[in-house]
């Protein structure tokens, strides 16, 4: 369960009332029963249909040959198929050996080692070599080496993270499923136009504007293992990519009609340490960029137009995993590589930390106005949800936040009756994404890659930040027969409700849109209507239950 | 004057206090910071606990606590220094020759000196506390005739000198790196944060330089050392060992041990330097709440909309600009202030003192750029026109379109070039030559009298000499781009009407061949002289950003429409900003990127300032763009500035 901010055990709050279904207050730091969210969900679609769009509060879906028609034409849809990318069938590490010349004097070998593979790779050479160099070098690097390999086992012993290599780290970090296996490696809507860039396995970025005839692909000699990017807020081109060694910063001028361009178009921001980089967040006034590596403490924020950057050193954690700037600015989520996480507020950027119990942060999104942020947990099946209130005014530095977590889901799995058999849903939660509207918020379950009747899923809420904080089941998203869902984002500004963007297995991207009627924003009739005929509300049963909601007291 | 006194409030009730805890704070860092560099100094690998007690009781012994009081004396001298010398625009030298008049000007030279005085100073208390050989300048020894008397122990003479050498490196270096320039960052933290923050920092850049100072020292001793060395002998009456091998040859100076305690104290000399200037830098530029408006009329000078526009200390109008800019991101309640109308009369007067000292100084820095656009061939280099050919004296003063309306009327001198319009200044006049720290003028040696005709005119014709200048009547002769204009070369203040320069009517002189010699030298290096243009752009970033933070707000907070009148010369005033920047950053050397070092203590954020500002130029737009959305379509504004509006409100910027 949760751990209190000052480190003891807390109880849920009276205030939150964990969901409907079995109405019990949770006293004490375990709920006696569980409570499963995912129960009061309309099931999921039989084989073959996939999902459409959401219009008069249902999930439609599609027939597969409809859906692929409708998707072929629409410009956005995307689909790389595997077979279409030229990977690297090796890399450069593993053909070093077969290379290297062997022959080469010791010094010319010690300077390539100590080039390569720095303190470590120069004692192994010199080690490795000792019929060339004296006794007693060999023997006292040898010595060396055994010590540094004892203080980093021990080391890693600590945080088991740092034994990984990047790109496994990559992988167990990332928010995307599977990263490793992933056609698309990672997606960015851009936060004011339509215009998208999509990471490919090849290692290459692709930029499509429905606007623009031309798609830009970006290659640079250091752009390896994307694992995630970002476009500047309040800027037309600055896409911000972070990489296995660094991070880039692309200049793609949208009135350009190249399609190459070229790597001078790219900034290089690097720190020594600070690699694989697996998290990125600009600032939401376009001013800032955080950057996260598991094997840094710090985390950098850079003035990217200086190159130059400011680490945010704290101790603990063993490094940083995921970073989140919540949409006001006030606060930036870290969470790191043990169980512990830090909510940073950016005025003066002091930092609360957060331990958990079980696991580390997996993922965190947070409310439109900033006040609340959800995350997830690894190794528990719940939704935990934080207050942060700023106190009006001048309010420097210390931000007050609620003093304990409280679960707003629980997940768990659940079994599912279809025509084709039973399926079971739930489990642990890879990535949470919370439209910009704050109505919809999308998890991706993780199901179990080994069972064929545990697959991944998105399981979409329906969700209402005002007057209250309420949670309502919405439905599953689902795609073609054969493809998990691997990434999301919802699109930053879609006019008519929430539009989610999916990256599956198979290489398609594809856009579900939930057509609804905002009840934060004040619609005038300039502003346009939904898409679809709304006839008249038809509130399903199911889909009225509150799941979870915040009574005032 | 009223402006005086105001500067005076600040300066000591602020900067002097702040400067105050900064040496405080390194003066009480000074006893953990010895206590290290003794236990450093004497450690033996053999006997590590006998090394401990023995520091416990030297640290404890009179002469170390002597030794102390006349570091804290150090310390405070550093602290003073960092005071009086501290400036927080850039002094960039265009040329070689700008440089050498940098390192050359009487002020430097007296701060050069004090450096090696106090170089020395720290050495002898290094030598005291490491002790043994080390310990005094004489010692007796016995002659071959097998009389006693006093020998000079060149290693206590080395040790002096390679003080007083660190500390000269170190004045000299500081000038090369601008280590007497104070950025301000645009990540806020806590005092104690950015301390520790840096702290590694300062260890690694004090280490490396201890290495490289030492390393030159040796070199420098080896060659020459027999001449201090002769002198003091000379003068204090004492004799060389003639059974002791002299220290500058090579079995001498391949002593590890020595070489160890040298490096080891000037690592130390320079730590609680660096130390003392990193806390001065961080304690002067903490953030500054002021008062957007008071309710004493007494207390109306220090308030944000009276201060923004004071230009006499430097320091404050930054301070006061990074607040405005802050205030203007996060503080709804102080918003409220800026956008509220005055009691009797209802004139939005705190809005429109801040919005009009920040767009003049968003058109100053068009108009200079547009004048050094026109000034500048497009290799970077002045464009060299036959001299004197051309030279016209008119002060004629034609207009650049949508600029003139913010020009706030003041004094012309102040306006000229970035080092003189924030010319800092402790209660000086204005033309003392002591009040630009650095200042490379023509009054140094290199000057030659013909070199000085040369330039004087030229100095005259700076493109943003006078307010507004057309850019035809600028194509002239070779231009100093070092910031060095101003009232020294004249010798008496410009006059202060920008429509009545009087030009002195100067026949050109055939130059010298010296002189052409030292005009080659004086050929600008391109970036530096782009990055002159830009040395004082922080506070046209925080002009930039105050302005459209507090647009972007006065969307939903202004409720009586103070800013709506306003907001066709802001975007106005932007977009012909924009325009010029971008043609700046057609010129080739623009848009170099600078090397960053990374282990120098100097700061060189001055170096990417011109990529901050463009960027924030551009993400300002943006702002007011994103907020206002189509609601822009109904703003009175040029076809042309439309045109470009319309670009950014279709993100194709």
């Amino acid at each position: 369960m949760w751990l209190h901010k000052y480190d003891y055990l807390a109880s849920v709050d009276d205030d939150w009332f964990p969901g409907s279904i079995e109405r019990t207050h949770h006293k004490g730091p375990f709920p006696a029963e569980k409570m499963c969210s995912l129960s009061l969900f309309p099931p999921p679609l039989a084989l073959g249909q996939s999902t459409l769009c959401e219009s008069n509060n249902e999930l439609l879906p599609g027939s597969n040959t409809e859906d692929r028609a409708k998707q072929d034409t629409s410009p956005l849809s995307l689909y790389f198929p595997r077979e279409s990318l030229k990977l690297h069938s090796r890399t450069e590490s593993s053909s070093k050996a077969a290379f290297l010349d062997h022959s080469e004097t010791l010094w010319m070998r010690s300077a390539a080692a100590w080039r390569d593979g720095g303190l470590s790779g120069l004692l192994t050479e010199i080690t490795n070599s000792n019929t060339e160099v004296p006794k007693w070098l060999s023997v006292s690097s040898g010595c060396t080496l055994a010590l540094l390999q004892r203080v980093s086992s021990f080391h890693g012993s600590l945080f088991p993270h740092l034994t990984l290599s990047s790109e496994n780290m990559i992988a167990e970090f990332s928010q995307v499923l599977n990263w490793s296996d992933c056609v698309v490696r990672a997606f960015a809507w851009h936060p004011h136009t339509d215009k998208f860039a999509v990471a490919l396995l090849d290692d290459s970025i692709k930029i499509y504007n429905p606007k623009s005839a031309t798609t830009p692909t970006l290659k640079h000699r250091l752009q390896r293992s994307v694992a995630a990017v970002q476009w500047k807020p309040l800027c037309a081109s600055a896409l911000a990519v972070a990489c296995q060694n660094c991070l880039l910063v692309w200049h793609v001028d949208p009135c350009s009609l190249s399609t190459r361009p070229s790597s001078g178009c790219a900034q290089v921001l690097s720190h020594p340490g600070h690699s694989p980089v697996t998290s990125i967040a600009w600032s939401p006034n376009g001013s800032l960029l955080v950057s996260a590596s598991p094997m840094d403490t710090a985390i950098m924020v850079w003035d990217v137009a200086a190159e130059s950057c400011v680490p945010l050193q704290r101790v603990g954690g063993g490094g940083v995993t995921f970073l989140s700037w919540s949409p006001d600015g006030s606060h930036v989520l870290a969470s790191t590589p043990s169980a512990l996480f830090r909510v940073w507020e950016t005025r003066m950027w002091t930092c609360e930390r957060w331990p958990c119990m079980k696991g580390r942060c997996q993922s965190g999104c947070w409310s439109p106005d900033g006040s609340r942020l959800l995350f997830t947990v690894q190794g528990e099946m719940v939704i935990y949800a934080l207050t942060f209130t700023d106190a009006p005014g001048i309010s420097s530095g210390t931000s007050k936040g609620s003093q304990a977590a409280a679960v707003v889901a629980d997940l768990s799995e659940t079994t599912f009756n279809t025509p084709d058999g039973d399926i079971i849903l739930g489990g642990e939660i890879q990535s949470i994404a919370w439209d910009p509207r704050g109505e919809r918020l999308a998890v991706i379950l993780q199901g179990d890659p080994q069972a064929a009747d545990r697959p991944a899923i998105i399981a979409v809420f329906k969700t209402r930040t005002n007057p209250i904080f309420e949670l309502l089941p919405c439905g599953f998203v689902q795609g073609e027969a054969d493809a998990e869902p691997r990434l999301m984002q919802f699109h930053p500004n879609f006019q008519h409700g929430a539009l989610l963007t999916v990256c599956w297995s198979n290489g398609r991207i594809t856009h579900v849109p939930f057509y609804f009627l905002s009840t934060a924003v004040p619609h005038f009739g300039l502003s346009g209507s939904p898409l679809l005929p709304r006839p008249q509300e038809r509130p399903s049963a199911l889909a009225n239950q509150s799941l979870f909601s915040e009574f005032i007291s | 004057m009223y402006s005086t006194e105001q500067s005076c409030w600040f300066i000591r009730k602020v900067i002097c206090w702040r400067a105050a805890a900064s040496i405080a704070w390194a003066v009480l860092l000074l006893p953990p910071i010895t206590a290290v560099f003794v236990i450093l100094s004497r450690f033996s690998l053999l006997h590590p606990i006998h090394t401990i007690s023995e520091c416990f009781s030297l640290l404890t012994s009179a002469s170390a606590i002597f030794s102390f009081i006349l570091l804290c004396g150090v310390i405070l001298m550093v602290g003073f220094l960092n005071l009086e010398y501290y400036t927080v625009i850039p002094t960039i030298a265009c040329s070689k020759i700008a440089l050498l008049g940098q390192l050359l000007h009487p002020r430097q030279i007296l701060n050069s000196l004090a450096h090696c005085i106090m170089g020395i100073v720290v050495a002898w208390s290094c030598a005291v506390t490491i002790g043994g050989r080390y310990e005094t300048l004489g010692y007796t020894c016995m002659q071959s005739e097998g009389s006693p008397q006093m020998c000079l122990n060149e290693y206590h003479l080395v040790f002096l000198l390679a003080g007083a050498f660190v500390g000269l490196s170190h004045s000299l270096l500081g000038v090369i790196h601008n280590m007497n320039y104070v950025s301000f960052h645009t990540v806020q933290q806590y005092k104690y944060l950015r301390f520790k923050g840096s702290l590694p920092l300062v260890v690694k850049c004090s280490a490396t330089q201890a290495l490289y100072s030492v390393r030159n020292f040796i070199i420098v001793y080896f060659f020459l050392g027999y001449i201090p060395r002769v002198w003091i002998c000379k003068t204090l009456n004492l004799h060389l060992n003639s059974s002791v091998h002299p220290l500058d040859s090579i079995a001498g100076l391949l002593d590890l041990s020595l070489l160890y305690q040298l490096w080891i104290s000037a690592t130390f000399l320079l730590f609680t330097w660096y130390i003392t200037l990193l806390l001065f830098r961080i304690f002067v530029t903490e953030v500054y709440s002021f008062p957007v408006q008071s309710s004493f009329t007494e207390d109306a000078h220090q308030c944000l909309p009276k201060v923004v526009t004071d230009r006499k200390p430097i320091i404050l109008k930054f301070l006061a600009l990074q607040d405005l800019a802050l205030l203007s991101q996060h503080s709804p309640s102080r918003r409220y202030d800026v956008f509220s109308l005055s009691q009797p009369g209802g004139h939005p007067h705190n809005w429109n003192a801040i919005s009009r000292e920040c767009l003049s100084l968003l058109a100053d820095l068009t108009q200079r750029l547009v004048g050094y656009h026109d000034t500048v061939a497009t290799n970077g280099r002045a464009k060299s026109l036959s001299t004197g050919s051309e030279r016209k004296t008119s002060s004629e003063t034609s207009v650049i379109s949508g600029s003139e309306e913010f020009m706030s009327p003041r004094p012309n001198m102040l306006m000229k070039t970035p080092a003189s319009v924030f010319a800092r200044s402790i209660a000086g006049g204005p033309q003392s030559p002591l009040t630009a720290p650095f200042t490379p003028d023509l009054d140094s040696p290199f000057a030659s009298p013909a070199l000085r005709r040369l330039t004087a005119p030229v100095e005259q014709c700076s493109p943003w000499h006078g307010s507004v200048q057309s850019p035809h009547i600028m194509r002239r002769e070779p231009k100093l781009w070092s910031t060095s204009t101003d009232a020294q070369v004249n010798g008496s203040p410009p006059p202060p009407s920008p429509a009545s320069v009087p030009s002195p009517q100067q026949e050109p002189s055939k130059p010298s061949l010296l002189a052409q010699f030292l005009q080659n030298r004086k050929e600008q290096l391109p970036e530096a002289s782009s990055q002159a243009l830009f040395a004082d752009s922080q506070a046209h970033i925080w002009a930039l950003e105050g302005l459209s933070y507090l647009v972007q707000a006065s969307f939903s907070e202004d409720q009586f429409g103070v800013v709506q009148t306003t907001l066709p010369s802001i975007l106005g005033c932007m977009l012909v900003l924009q325009e010029a920047v971008d043609r700046h950053f057609k010129l080739p050397h623009a848009s170099s990127k600078p090397l960053r070092s990374s282990s120098s203590m100097g700061d060189s954020n001055y170096k990417t300032l011109r990529f901050a500002l463009r960027a924030t130029l551009k993400t300002s737009i943006y702002r007011i763009t994103t907020t206002f959305g189509d609601h822009l379509n109904a703003v009175q504004m040029s076809a042309e500035h439309r045109k470009r509006l319309q670009q950014f409100l279709e993100y194709k910027e």
